[in-house]
């Protein structure tokens, strides 16, 4: 394989933003008619390379080289109009418009000045075709599926004369046909001569469709590989860098002890807990030390359970025992009071404030405890938000860097330190994991451990079975809102057998 | 039933494609009602008379909510309207006392609006400043420029301007349209097809469906958005004017609280607040709802004027819920 003629060229890239370097020195090149993956963990400056090279970041410093000649975008139709098109992951599209305006708004063909609706939606048409997408152009956007409006998305990069298309992860909430679908297209379009730049989460899916790719890890360039050349293991190592040796280590670090001796009375009890049109009453005991997952499809109940627990749902039936006596969590800062703490899947909507700093939203809870009225002293505050940035390693180590400028997992990192600080008792994790990389992952687990070893009680939600298994010490199994059984966690308790109990109900 | 279901699933789909148009067809179910039950209480009420009356008095109203539409469908509101309306009949009769010609003093007046509503729109797009409070500026400058020109109210006597404003056409039995009347629709018209067939009407669609989107779409979003404004004054400007032609005076007064019924007209001509759905004819049926809501209490002649706001104010309550409801099927 000759390599192919590059189209665009990007050397040096440093992009900053106040308080973080998002990019440092980055460089980037795509050759016409080659897939080019952009691979890194969350964090690693993926997007804002990809916003660099289609103008809506300004780089700090750096050169952009489009097609020989140097360029600066002012913005995505700037870029567009050199040839960069783009594809986000979240579909940015006007719903409210039809499929054919989608495709053409900004280039729609025109007579004496109007629009003209009967070329627009006959070109639409043309271009679906291409992509053998079988939709009415005349329908709504917004009737369509996600993977309709993805591809929907493509046409609108292929109405210019497309020299570089930038796809966002975009499979990201495509199913296995739509995701194959994808590929097709992308086939077609890489043997037209177009250069590919892919992003994903799913290093199948890069191995599956690209030529070649570029490692980033922390703002920085790891380098440039011939995907043919480059084994996962060792793709893994080079994105992940040192930690992945701790991720090796986990495997078996929590599952040292069995926690919690039977005979023991649980810290937290939930008898017939229930709440109408939200979870079935359930049982639910949960030792100090002992971390208990919850496991369960996505709908199956988790996030229902866990919010009766901490009082963010009002139980309508049942009752909480703590320490064996009975009583009312009516509110989560009643639940706080004592110290029951719940960490949102929803970190950005139900967690995290991301326009005030790592160190406000670290006290957050722990000052709501106190009351607004009794600050806490600034030094103790110090002390407070250095030991858990230290401790659960948040990076940047700013405690006032805005929380919104932070990756995924460091985001999650705040937020747990947050409920750390207010020494919780029993702590309710929901998705902690979610959306993060496989580093913050391993960290966040080991985490998690450590404070069960260190007597903490927790409840551990993930949709990840095997996480859930490789950290409980009991899993809870849910299904359809019920929860269908427990299981003691050991050796000889497999993954297939949570499976058979979420799919028969029945414990094995 | 048997008979019916051949053609059933044509009728679905139709009904399918035409959920945009859902919340226009009820406000004209609304008035298509208010007609019959007008017509069945009161002798007179369905005539070319009283249908004449109902666009001649608010052909202003019409050119209001023409332009407000535009501004709600990006996701704006403009209140500034009202007060524009004022300032631009003192302004053309200020001109026409210090003895300017028609010809100067009509596109003046227009200009007045847009100049007001280019300010909206800089302090909207350039600053950042919300909408609401950018045009509760905008009116509050307006209101008071009224008081500096004119406390009074100042009469306009040009020939050719009374000439305009009596101008009409009678035809059938009581039939009249009046030069206010024709500028009104021709507006009307020309915010038609620049809403629907032109890339600027269909950005300001696109802005309303999403402004990040849009950005990204590479649609020229500022522009559109400072231009949103000017359209929006152009088109109180040209109601101030189709008011002066109406009282035949300038006025500081004149037009406080119209921008609300402006924006209650949009509302019921099933133009979400939100943005990114409704129409321009939707606004013109809403003006009609809220007139002939006035004609029947005048009709009634027992009932105090007042009740006209009510009856709005709890239409308008009943058109939002409908959207709502609409809003939500959709998400799902």
């Amino acid at each position: 394989m000759h390599d192919n003629e590059a189209v665009v060229e990007l050397r040096g890239i440093t992009v900053e933003f106040p308080g973080v370097r998002a990019l440092d020195g980055v460089d980037l090149t795509l050759r016409r008619g080659e897939v080019h993956a952009l691979m890194g963990e969350n964090g690693a400056g993926k997007s804002t390379l990809i916003k660099a090279l289609t103008g809506v970041y300004t780089p700090t410093s750096g050169r952009v080289v489009v097609a020989g000649s140097p360029v600066a975008f002012t913005g995505p139709a700037d870029a567009q109009a050199s040839g960069v098109s783009t594809v986000y992951q979240e579909v940015n599209l006007a719903p409210n418009l039809t499929v054919a305006e989608n495709i053409m708004l900004g280039n729609e063909p025109r007579r004496f000045g109007a629009i003209d609706v009967r070329a627009m939606r006959r070109r639409a048409a043309e271009l679906l075709a291409r992509l053998d997408v079988h939709v009415d152009p005349a329908s709504s956007l917004g009737a369509h599926s996600l993977a309709v409006q993805q591809l929907v998305a493509i046409c609108r990069a292929l109405v210019v004369d497309c020299k570089v298309l930038v796809l966002d992860e975009p499979t990201s909430s495509l199913d296995a046909g739509e995701v194959e679908k994808l590929f097709t297209v992308m086939r077609t379009l890489r043997d037209d001569g177009v250069a590919i730049l892919f992003v994903s989460h799913f290093l199948e899916q890069i191995y599956a469709i690209s030529d070649r790719m570029t490692i980033l890890r922390n703002g920085r360039l790891v380098g440039e590989y011939r995907t043919a050349d480059l084994p996962r293991r060792e793709l893994v190592h080079l994105m992940i860098g040192s930690s992945f040796e701790d991720l090796e280590k986990l495997g078996d670090a929590p599952r040292r002890e069995q926690a919690a001796a039977d005979g023991a009375e649980p810290l937290f009890q939930a008898v017939a807990l229930g709440r109408k049109g939200s979870i079935r009453p359930f049982d639910l005991d949960v030792h100090a030390g002992e971390v208990v997952g919850l496991a369960g499809l996505l709908g199956s109940g988790r996030t229902e359970l866990s919010r009766l627990l901490t009082g963010t749902d009002r139980a309508d039936a049942g009752k909480v025992l703590l320490d064996g006596r009975p009583v009312r969590l009516a509110t989560p800062r009643a639940a706080l009071r004592r110290k029951i703490a719940y960490s949102s899947e929803d970190r950005k909507a139900e967690g995290l404030v991301g326009d005030l700093t790592v160190r406000e939203n670290i006290v957050l809870a722990l000052q709501a405890d106190r009351g607004w009225l009794r600050r806490l002293p600034a030094r103790t505050v110090d002390e407070i938000v250095d030991r858990y940035i230290a401790a659960l390693d948040i990076r940047p180590a700013n405690p006032a860097a805005l929380v919104r400028n932070l990756s995924g997992g460091n985001q999650q990192k705040v937020l747990l330190a947050r409920w750390l600080a207010t020494a919780p008792r029993l702590l309710v994790l929901d998705e902690p994991t979610r959306g993060i990389d496989v580093g913050a992952k391993a960290e966040i687990q080991r985490l998690v451990a450590q404070l069960a070893a260190d007597g903490m009680a927790v409840v551990f939600v993930s949709a990840e079975l095997e996480e859930v298994l490789r950290l409980s010490h009991r899993v809870a199994v849910l299904r359809d809102r019920v929860k269908v059984g427990e299981l003691v966690n050991s050796d000889d308790v497999h993954l297939g057998d949570v499976v058979d109990l979420i799919a028969s109900g029945e414990a094995s | 039933m048997g008979a019916l279901a051949g053609v059933r699933p044509r009728a679905v789909r139709s009904f399918r494609l035409d959920r945009r148009y859902l919340p226009v067809l009820g406000t004209l179910v609304v008035l298509v009602l208010m007609l019959a039950v007008g017509g069945g209480r009161y002798d007179g009420f369905v005539s070319g008379r009283v249908i004449s009356n109902l666009f001649l008095n608010n052909a202003h109203l019409v050119v209001l909510a023409v332009g407000m539409t535009f501004v709600i469908l990006t996701g704006g509101i403009d209140l500034s309207v009202g007060a524009v309306v004022a300032l631009s009949g003192i302004v053309a009769a200020v001109s026409f006392q210090a003895g300017l010609p028609a010809a100067v003093v009509i596109p003046l007046v227009v200009l007045v609006g847009s100049v007001i509503g280019l300010l909206v729109g800089v302090m909207v797009h350039v600053f950042g400043v919300q909408p609401f409070v950018a045009s509760l500026a905008a009116m509050f400058l307006a209101r008071g420029l009224c008081y500096v020109l004119a406390p009074e109210s100042v009469p306009i006597r040009d020939e050719s301007f009374v000439a305009l404003s009596s101008w009409s056409v009678q035809f059938g039995d009581g039939w009249r349209v009046t030069s206010a009347v024709v500028i009104a629709l021709v507006t009307l018209a020309v915010a038609v097809w620049v809403l629907q067939r032109t890339r600027f009407g269909r950005t300001v669609y696109a802005i309303g469906g999403g402004e990040q989107s849009a950005r990204l779409m590479g649609l020229p979003v500022a522009r559109t958005t400072v231009l949103v404004y000017v359209v929006s004054g152009t088109c109180a400007g040209i109601g101030g004017l189709l008011f002066a032609m109406y009282s035949r005076s300038g006025y500081s007064l004149t037009g406080v609280g119209m921008e609300l019924d402006a924006i209650a007209a949009v509302v019921i001509g099933g133009t979400l607040l939100t943005g990114g759905t409704g129409f321009v004819a939707g606004s013109l049926l809403g003006v009609l709802v809220l007139g002939l809501i006035q004609t029947i209490i005048t009709f009634e002649g027992t009932l105090s004027s007042w009740w006209t706001r009510i009856v709005i104010g709890a239409l308008v309550l009943v058109f939002v819920v409908l959207q709502r409801g609409l809003m939500g099927r959709r998400t799902t």
